[in-house]
């Protein structure tokens, strides 16, 4: 994997992936060493973010090296008109790694062709973000113990959601039993379920949340969005469809756990957080060990 | 045989070259397009809306002392697959040749979403058949799926 750029999971093997997972175990237990130490990491963000940014911040601070880089396209060149690639070519003479998020879908690979150094994709528009993938993976397994066999509801927007996309993807290594829970406007892709019929994956598609609660080892929830919505009055009748309440885990599997992306809205009612359940927040902690393991192995040091 | 004689009347025999038949009519164009015959300085001739049994009207292309690689010449199954390719030497016909959509074909679709980069910088497009059967093509940078009925020429 060295010098290899992360652009989209499926760059990642099943072996790639189980490799990344146990070096990030390694990073939960000792977050803090000196091994970027003399590294140079850019962190070239064409599109707002708090999360991701911020965790990838802490994963490279936290082993020692430096950051340099933008947080808003506004602060950078290309308001005057550079093109991606010279941005690229310039800031990959500077840095060891570029770790990229842009608005444009596709802006991660082409990227990854014409930087001297590798690159990690922090979200490119629509399309991939395999560090989001990578900790869910983590969570899942830190939770469940195993990726294999499992049972998966995913719930909200189903169609356009990159994070349930990458999650399918990568899930589909494992065997698991997918519950796909959508309005019809928003149901997943037929690519996907393509792919779960070539995999010997079992899935099934539902309108009710109620029905893929209680058989879920993981519950992924994610956020509706208004702007998904050509009608709007569409958008209304569906966005309190898919609120999870406290409530409605009574009857759900002991060893089930809430994930989410983030942010969210509405969709998880915040008297949920403090059942013994919810994974949300731990989620996204993840992402450092992650986000640490993962830029180590491609600069070769792990 | 009526139709063989104006056939032969309308587009002339060639003595070496390459014949490009049973185009359908209206990808024509699209055909001359997609191999670039218009910087060729090759003679070339074209005739359209030619008789055919097969097809009711069709095109056809015959192109003087050129021979295309099989990489240029299966461009062409991206438009008309059904085209039939005749390499002739000395007026006889030496070798047909099958189209085959390719496995990956650069810098001659567009994608279809327009957010893509290739979209939005001068980045040239880039393309992988996952799907032949089906024409189903994957985007190299932002990963859409084309269906046939999306694929367009540059």
């Amino acid at each position: 994997m060295k010098n290899k750029s992360l652009v989209s999971i499926s760059d990642f093997s099943k072996e790639d992936i189980l490799r990344i997972l146990v070096e990030a175990e390694k990073f939960e237990n000792n977050p803090n060493t000196r091994i970027l130490e003399g590294k140079v990491i850019a962190m070239l963000f064409f599109e707002p973010s708090t999360r991701t940014r911020l965790s990838f911040e802490t994963a490279v601070n936290r082993l020692g090296g430096r950051v340099i880089g933008i947080s808003d396209a506004a602060t950078s060149s290309s308001t005057k008109g550079e093109t991606l690639n010279d941005t690229i070519k310039m800031v990959s003479g500077y840095a060891d790694l570029i770790i990229m998020r842009h608005h444009i879908d596709g802006a991660a690979r082409y990227a990854s062709e014409v930087s001297a150094v590798p690159i990690i994709n922090a979200g490119d528009g629509s399309n991939q973000h395999p560090t989001q993938t990578m900790l869910d993976l983590y969570s899942i397994k830190k939770t469940q113990a195993t990726l294999e066999n499992l049972q998966i509801s995913l719930v909200g927007d189903l169609k356009y959601g990159r994070a349930v996309h990458s999650l399918v993807i990568a899930m589909s290594h494992f065997n698991p039993s997918f519950h796909f829970v959508s309005p019809p406007e928003l149901q997943i892709p037929d690519s996907y379920k393509l792919l779960c019929n070539k995999q010997g994956i079992s899935y099934k598609q539902y309108v009710e949340i109620s029905e893929a609660i209680n058989k879920a080892d993981i519950l992924y929830m994610t956020r509706v969005q208004r702007e998904r919505f050509t009608d709007p009055v569409e958008y209304e009748k569906v966005k309190n469809t898919y609120v999870l309440k406290n409530a409605m885990l009574e009857n759900s599997k002991q060893n089930l756990r809430i994930l989410h992306p983030l942010p969210r809205v509405n969709e998880i009612d915040m008297d949920v957080d403090t059942n013994p359940k919810a994974y949300y927040f731990e989620q996204a902690r993840n992402g450092v060990y992650v986000r640490q393991a993962i830029i180590c192995s491609i600069l070769g040091l792990l | 045989m009526k139709t063989n004689i104006n056939h032969e009347l309308v587009v002339q025999a060639l003595k070496n070259g390459t014949v490009i038949d049973h185009i359908p009519s209206d990808k024509l164009f699209q055909v001359v397009s997609i191999l670039a015959l218009h910087t060729m300085p090759n003679q070339i001739t074209i005739g359209n809306n030619l008789e055919s049994k097969k097809l009711g009207i069709k095109g056809i292309i015959k192109i003087s002392d050129v021979f295309f690689t099989p990489k240029e010449v299966n461009k062409i199954a991206l438009i008309a697959p059904n085209a039939k390719i005749n390499i002739i030497k000395n007026y006889e016909v030496i070798k047909k040749v099958e189209l085959v959509i390719p496995d990956e074909i650069k810098d001659t679709l567009q994608c279809i979403n327009p957010m893509c980069i290739t979209n939005k910088e001068h980045v040239p497009t880039h393309f992988y058949f996952i799907d032949k059967k089906k024409r189903l093509a994957k985007c190299h940078y932002c990963e859409r799926i084309c269906k046939d009925e999306d694929l367009m020429l540059k």
